[in-house]
């Protein structure tokens, strides 16, 4: 941690201008890292992997078309499809390097911009675009793919990941779990209260950072003092930050962390230190609050150019191989926006469906009640 | 207890039994909370189940109410069925955002795929001479939101039955207990075949007024009736145990023998479940009223120092107030 010197010597009276830790950036600090900016191969002394030329084409091609359909929901937005949508771009690597970490007996506890992770549990891309749309609250069954449903609240699905491994330990079972969140949510109570309970109860959870640097518009340094992986220390189990656009190191670090869960060691923290290359959501305004030169000097740190890069150089991929995946991306995307075109408004009365598992009189008098008011309209034929 | 016995219970005992029977007939019941192990939970609700059931099945949780609501979501998730304890009834808003955020609404949320059998036991209400904090209570908070369910039980027999019936329940049920009344005895028939989870009870039978309550002030209706009957007034009183759903069928079967309701609870009356009772039954049975539905209840005050809380609740004297005042209509 550095400490502005001049603050220290001259105290100020201004509350605003207290003497403030310096945001450490990625190079002060350990940053685990496997494949450089520029796509070459490094090695670190704890992380390793080895992988075949056609695992690293499909950790490309997971990359190349989670980022296709990100560019398809931010357009169908545009023209009025979706309400809304969170772009995950520049966020691909921690998404799918961790989420091909995963087995499918592991649990994922995601925030809303996990679609890339949704895409290495199988997620079909469209059922992620419901709740954008307007046509429903969540719009998947979350046991069928463990992967449970996108949570807009920040924070609060570190408690039901740890709950949830709770309850894996319970049943002897060897699976892990993995809760997805950002550096804002890091500020969060319920963050700290799961890091709590899993650390005393020795939970098999991964807790995710994605420090993408910003939380809409406040800087980590809104956030923290000191590098969010190291928070883990003080509750009593590992952090480690990784390079965040290196997907190779994303999935070495994951891997590593969801064995440790599964062979009874407990919680990890993993800080996936990469960028936020386009707005919060498509309602947000970026350049009210940061300058374009940052998000250029992270564009030299492309996850997807330097995979490229590493794959031509190596030849582990072909022109044919980037060819075919682009017609690849054009066909998800053509797909993705027929599907969302074509998806029907939910009926009326689908407000008073699944508020009970059980039932509720008050909720069965309001249906009967609102089902004859729309009644009436047709019988005076409007 | 022996299975199927009748006993004379307390509250307290009655909750422990029905916990007791839950822990012993389903394996994926937990029970979560702070002090709900060695010390048996500060009320001894809990006590000695954590000795019989271990630690896996009973657990002491970190002080942190979110926390704990929050990962009996991800138990329930799980399969797991958790009865969660919070400690006191004004300790319960730190859990707040997860109850009426999340546990509430993930049944809808994922189309009924996945279900919240979560109970929430929150002791609640004064007159133990309790600290700030201590004494509050915050059922209307609860009822308003939907998806949740909230019942409150007056006596033994309901808090058994009460209790078995919310931990069978797929959806989450905030179970309110009348800690003053923890320590009341009454019959408890563990082979009974209770009644609906939801539905009010008729307490006494009356043809001049219905007195409604639940929870710590059926007691206080019930004595309110018998000092009435002295005075030769004819007060039903209804203990309704559900505040959500609300068994509005059974008051307005009852208002409309009777013709005044008189509707009393510890809670402000302000946007109390009162207000909600009143506003439903004038509705539904405006012609059979002969007064307007009157509530007694808390002041639009944070609940006064323990000194003040004899004046502060209703009692005896202010239900009887409002039933004069109903009867001179």
């Amino acid at each position: 941690m550095t400490v502005d010197s001049t603050a220290a010597r001259k105290p100020r009276r201004s509350s605003t201008k207290r003497t403030r830790a310096k945001q450490p950036t990625a190079d002060q600090t350990q940053l685990v890292q496997l494949l450089t900016p520029e796509g070459e191969r490094v090695e670190h002394p704890d992380y390793s992997i080895d992988l075949t030329p056609e695992e690293l084409r499909g950790l490309y091609r997971d990359m190349v078309l989670t980022r296709r359909f990100d560019a398809e929901a931010t357009t169908l937005q545009r023209q009025g499809e979706l309400g809304l949508w969170a772009s995950l771009l520049g966020q691909e690597a921690p998404q799918i390097g961790s989420g091909r970490a995963l087995r499918d007996d592991d649990y994922v506890f995601p925030t809303y911009r996990e679609h890339g992770v949704a895409w290495c549990r199988d997620v079909d891309p469209t059922n992620l675009l419901g709740m954008f749309r307007g046509v429903n609250n969540g719009g998947w069954d979350p046991n069928s793919n463990n992967f449970h449903l996108y949570t807009i609240v920040i924070g609060s699905q570190t408690l039901h990941a740890t709950g949830y491994a709770m309850g894996v330990a319970k049943d002897g079972a060897d699976s892990a779990v993995i809760a997805y969140f950002g550096d804002g949510a890091s500020s969060q109570g319920d963050v700290a209260e799961a890091f709590t309970f899993s650390a005393v109860y020795n939970a098999p959870v991964v807790f995710f950072c994605q420090n993408n640097q910003w939380a809409i518009s406040e800087p980590t340094e809104r956030q923290t003092r000191v590098p969010l992986y190291q928070r883990a220390q003080g509750y009593g189990f590992p952090g480690v930050r990784v390079d965040g656009n290196d997907v190779l190191a994303c999935l070495a670090v994951t891997r590593a962390a969801l064995e440790r869960a599964r062979s009874g060691q407990g919680p990890m923290l993993v800080e996936a230190f990469t960028y936020r290359m386009g707005a919060h959501t498509t309602s947000d305004d970026p350049t009210r609050y940061r300058a374009d030169e940052e998000r250029e000097l992270w564009e030299a740190k492309d996850p997807i150019l330097r995979l490229r890069t590493y794959l031509t150089r190596e030849e582990f991929a072909d022109e044919a191989f980037f060819t075919a995946l682009d017609q690849e991306s054009d066909a998800l995307a053509k797909r993705v926006r027929d599907a969302v075109r074509s998806m029907p408004d939910p009926d009326h009365m689908a407000i008073f469906e699944n508020i009970y598992a059980d039932g509720h009189a008050l909720v069965d008098e309001e249906r009967a009640q609102f089902a004859a008011y729309q009644a009436s309209f047709a019988e005076e034929g409007h | 207890m022996a299975a199927g016995s009748t006993e004379k219970l307390s509250i307290v005992k009655a909750i422990n039994a029905s916990l007791r029977k839950s822990l012993e007939t389903d394996n994926k019941v937990v029970i979560m909370g702070e002090d709900v192990g060695k010390l048996g939970g500060v009320f001894r609700v809990t006590d000695g189940l954590q000795k019989d059931f271990g630690e896996e099945r009973v657990i002491d949780t970190p002080l942190a109410e979110s926390g704990i609501v929050g990962t009996a979501i991800g138990l329930a998730l799980r399969g797991y069925r958790p009865v969660v304890e919070i400690q006191f009834d004004g300790f319960v808003f730190p859990a707040y955002d997860q109850i009426v955020t999340q546990l509430a609404k993930m049944h809808a949320r994922a189309l009924g795929k996945v279900k919240m059998p979560v109970v929430i036991r929150i002791p609640y209400g004064g007159g133990i001479g309790a600290v700030e904090h201590h004494s509050e209570s915050p059922e209307a908070l609860f009822a308003h939101v939907a998806g949740l369910k909230c019942v409150s039980p007056s006596n033994a027999f309901d808090a058994y039955w009460m209790m078995q019936q919310a931990i069978a329940s797929d959806d989450p049920v905030i179970y309110f207990e009348p800690k003053r009344r923890y320590h009341d005895r009454s019959e408890v028939n563990t082979s009974a075949i209770p009644g609906p989870l939801h539905a009010a009870r008729l307490e006494r039978l009356g043809t001049d007024l219905t007195l409604a309550a639940y929870g710590p002030m059926v007691k206080v209706c019930r004595d309110a009736a018998a000092a009435a009957a002295e005075e030769g007034k004819s007060i039903e009183v209804l203990d309704l145990r559900s505040i959500s759903p609300i068994d509005f069928d059974a008051i307005e079967a009852s208002v409309r023998r009777t013709g005044r309701l008189v509707i009393v609870h510890e809670a402000p009356v302000f946007f109390g479940s009162g207000a909600e009772v009143a506003a439903r039954i004038t509705e539904r049975c405006f012609y059979h009223l002969e007064a307007p539905v009157l509530r007694v209840g808390g002041f639009h005050a944070p609940y006064p120092p323990s000194r003040l809380e004899d004046e502060y609740l209703p009692g005896l004297d202010r239900v009887l107030d409002a039933v004069d005042r109903a009867l001179a209509y």
